[in-house]
């Protein structure tokens, strides 16, 4: 730009050719560039559909959610605090469907954290880094498993092993408990890889002072590396919980459709999760407008507010996190 | 106080007697934990072993198989396939003769089923071949030879050959075993055959649920005669049509946050490129199941005068949202990672914005996008619960053929397959579930060489 300004100076032209453009045209910032500016505005409508995607499910959600609470059947208060659904019966108290959801939530935490978290030290304090290369694919395997494929595997294996184990009598076909145990090992691997990236972002200094005061690899791992890294531990493990919150093919497949009129903490029977709930009810053809359509929104608003408000709290927990460390 | 008590701590550890004690014990703790963790991975490494073994195990095993008709009567060999079209028919008009104008309405007609047998046959087989002068007869005054070559004539032999399976030959599996139970307890097996089955002419034979019948054979109600074609091609299509609507918008998106957000003008969209920014992870974490309530809200019931309800591009467009933050930020790491030093080399030859984007930092990162477009593609594959809200259908009888037509999926086969309670489903579950582990196992491989090759020609 420079040189060009300076050739428009030049009363007298030394070398034509080049010049000759630059005094005729105007100044190249100036020059119009259609093709840019409908790039920008292209792009910029690509990056904003993320907002309209995220006002989308909040209006569907409210939208249809106010709906179903305007109804006369249905109250605010009884929807949070009652604890039968019968829709049927024009009972929509959303506790036992909840009840559900945190106990099998707790069966996977149950497996998903200790094995997480013993798989994230393991790959990050005391593999070495062929063997942890090794390990990864598998966890990643594990990860890239579609839900349905652990549903089945729920059904079809863990039903039957716990039932062998415990007494037929004493599980019931459809269980809580074998859904939360399989729902661990699928969330294991997040947990896991999230873990280890927490554990590996703490610096060599902290192990190597550590070990020079003359402790050893575990009580440099378990007094020095985990307190420095916890933050981000619990940030995996909260996301941990959101996934299992939010899981549905395997509490459908294997959870089954239990008493939705009683609380119970007793994973070894029947329960119907939110999740489970919605996937059962919407595969029929269900008719718009019903108070059931209507129903599911308010299930959903709710299981979302659950999750985003998870997933919000373990994003702050990993950005002060990084904030130490970096 | 304090003070002995360190004098004593401190005694205890030159005590060289304690210190070894204690030495061994802490050793001991530390490798007794050190087994836990390696513990965790072997558990983890086993989930996925007995996963397999599950699968496996209902896959393959010994069948036992009765038939209406035994197809070694109807073909030598038993093999239909081998047979002539008018062989095919013969056989038709011997055993099901009264039937064969259903077949007609299931197979040649394309109308509405209700009118089938009020309107003339000029009208039912318009356009096809029908035997001469019956132009105003309906379908039911047609001899049966005229009924079956009005078959013959618009039907294909594929076609023949899966209608008398169905309807002739009708297999049923009277019982089905295990792959473990097949290999290891033969004898018993045999020897139940022996005792319950061979009277009525059954066979007994090892099989692959998983085979090329299986892959080519339409849905079915009867576990013996099943297949996924319908499905499979769902998926496939599913997958396609979501990838074609996600992928220039998810890499829209991330050239825009990546390449245009900084240098911005004026706070407004400075803070509007972080809000996105939040968002995206924000919806990375959105449970599935969500997405399929916005799906069935917006495309399938807003938008259903254009989507035409619970179809394809419905379940595409919910798809895409699904996938679109997977893809942004995998996209957005990708762009990252191109060194700035090429932007700048590019901007100092006199390169525009765009053209710096498109022809300098795109080939760089674009092995990059692809595998992050590849891993969203593997998601969608495996996605089930946001299509049962959107409504993919469990049972239907034709191939999808448009972006409007109704469909079903492989999760959604296996799902239904898996709910049900006879046993024989359960092993076309693991059957359909191994075509879905295979597809996604070629969609991963793809990416892993399509990762090589392009960082192969980016070196050179």
């Amino acid at each position: 730009m420079a040189t060009t300004e300076a050739g428009r100076n030049q009363p007298t032209p030394s070398s034509p050719g080049v010049v000759r453009v630059a005094h005729h045209d105007k100044p190249l910032t100036k020059t119009m560039r259609p093709i840019d500016s409908i790039v920008r505005i292209v792009m910029f409508a690509c990056g904003i559909l993320s907002i309209f995607t995220t006002a989308g499910i909040v209006i569907v959600l409210g939208t249809q959610a106010f709906a179903f609470f305007q109804r006369e059947a249905v109250d605010i208060i009884e929807f949070l605090t009652g604890s039968t659904w019968v829709p049927q019966g024009g009972q929509f108290g959303f506790l036992p469907l909840l009840n559900s959801t945190i106990v099998t939530s707790f069966w996977a935490m149950v497996v998903a954290l200790p094995l997480g978290l013993g798989a994230a030290v393991y790959m990050s304090e005391y593999a070495r880094a062929g063997v942890r290369d090794r390990i990864k694919p598998v966890l990643e395997l594990l990860a890239g498993i579609p839900t349905v494929t652990y549903g089945y595997f729920a059904l079809t294996f863990m039903t039957p092993v716990l039932r062998s184990i415990f007494g037929e009598n004493n599980i019931q076909i459809y269980n809580m408990l074998s859904a939360g145990l399989v729902m661990g090992i699928m969330i294991l691997p997040t947990i896991a890889s999230m873990s280890e990236d927490a554990l590996r972002a703490v610096p060599g200094s902290l192990r190597d002072a550590s070990y020079g005061l003359g402790a050893t690899k575990f009580e440099t791992t378990s007094k020095v590396v985990i307190p420095a890294a916890l933050s981000g531990l619990i940030a995996a493990f909260i996301v941990g919980i959101a996934r299992a919150v939010g899981e549905t093919m395997i509490v459908a497949l294997a959870a089954g459709a239990g008493p939705l009129s009683s609380l119970t903490l007793d994973p070894r029977i029947a329960g119907e999760t939110i999740t489970g709930h919605i996937a059962r009810i919407s595969g029929g053809d269900l008719p718009y407008g019903s108070i059931d359509y209507e129903s599911l929104f308010a299930l959903g608003l709710a299981l979302f507010v659950f999750t985003l408000g998870l997933n919000i709290i373990s994003q702050r927990i990993t950005k002060r996190f990084r904030e130490v460390y970096q | 106080m304090t003070d002995n008590t360190l004098d004593t701590q401190i005694d205890l550890v030159r005590d060289e007697g304690f210190y070894q004690t204690n030495l061994r014990s802490r050793k001991f703790r530390g490798n007794l934990w050190k087994n836990f963790f390696l513990l965790a991975i072997i558990v983890a490494f086993g989930a996925l072993l007995a996963l397999f073994y599950n699968i496996a195990n209902s896959a393959f095993g010994y069948v036992v198989e009765d038939y209406a008709v035994n197809p070694t009567t109807l073909a030598p060999d038993g093999n239909l396939s081998a047979l002539r079209e008018d062989e095919l028919i013969a056989i038709l008009l011997e055993y099901q003769e009264r039937r064969l104008p259903v077949y007609i309405r299931d197979y040649v007609f394309t109308g509405d089923p209700t009118q089938f047998t009020t309107l003339p046959v000029s009208e039912v087989l318009a356009g096809k071949w029908y035997p001469p002068e019956t132009d105003a007869l309906t379908i039911r005054d047609l001899t049966p030879a005229q009924q079956a070559e009005v078959l013959e004539r618009n039907m294909d032999q594929a076609q023949m050959v899966t209608l008398i399976t169905e309807q002739v030959v009708d297999p049923v599996v009277l019982e089905s075993y295990t792959l473990v139970e097949s290999i290891f307890n033969r004898p018993a097996i045999e020897a139940e055959f022996q005792e319950e089955f061979v009277e009525q002419g059954a066979t007994l034979y090892f099989t692959s649920w998983v085979n090329l019948d299986f892959l080519t054979s339409p849905l079915s109600n009867n576990p013996a005669a099943a297949g996924a074609r319908t499905a499979i091609i769902g998926t496939l299509l599913v997958v396609i049509v979501t990838i074609c609507i996600a992928f220039p918008i998810g890499v829209g998106a991330a050239i825009y946050l990546e390449e245009y957000s900084d240098h911005q003008e004026g706070h407004f969209l400075t803070r509007m490129n972080r809000i996105i920014e939040t968002n995206i992870r924000n919806l990375a974490g959105v449970p599935s199941i969500i997405y399929g309530l916005l799906g069935l809200a917006v495309f399938v019931r807003t938008l259903g005068g254009v989507t035409g309800g619970r179809t394809i591009i419905s379940a595409s467009l919910t798809m895409a949202l699904l996938i679109l933050p997977v893809i942004i930020i995998n996209a957005q790491e990708a762009l990252r990672a191109v060194p700035s030093s090429l932007r700048d080399a590019s901007y100092g030859m006199g390169a525009t914005k765009w053209q710096t984007i498109y022809k300098v930092v795109m080939p760089s990162a674009i092995p990059g996008i692809l595998t992050g477009t590849i891993l969203a593609m593997s998601r969608a594959i495996g996605e089930t619960a946001p299509l049962i809200i959107v409504g993919a259908s469990t049972f239907i009888l034709f191939d999808p053929s448009s972006l409007q037509s109704r469909f079903t999926v492989l999760p959604i086969l296996i799902y239904n397959w898996t709910s049900r309670p006879q046993p024989e489903f359960k092993n076309l579950a693991a059957s359909a579930i191994i075509v879905l582990l295979v597809l996604l196992l070629i969609l991963n491989a793809t990416a892993i060489i399509l990762r090589q090759r392009a960082r192969k020609s980016l070196a050179s």
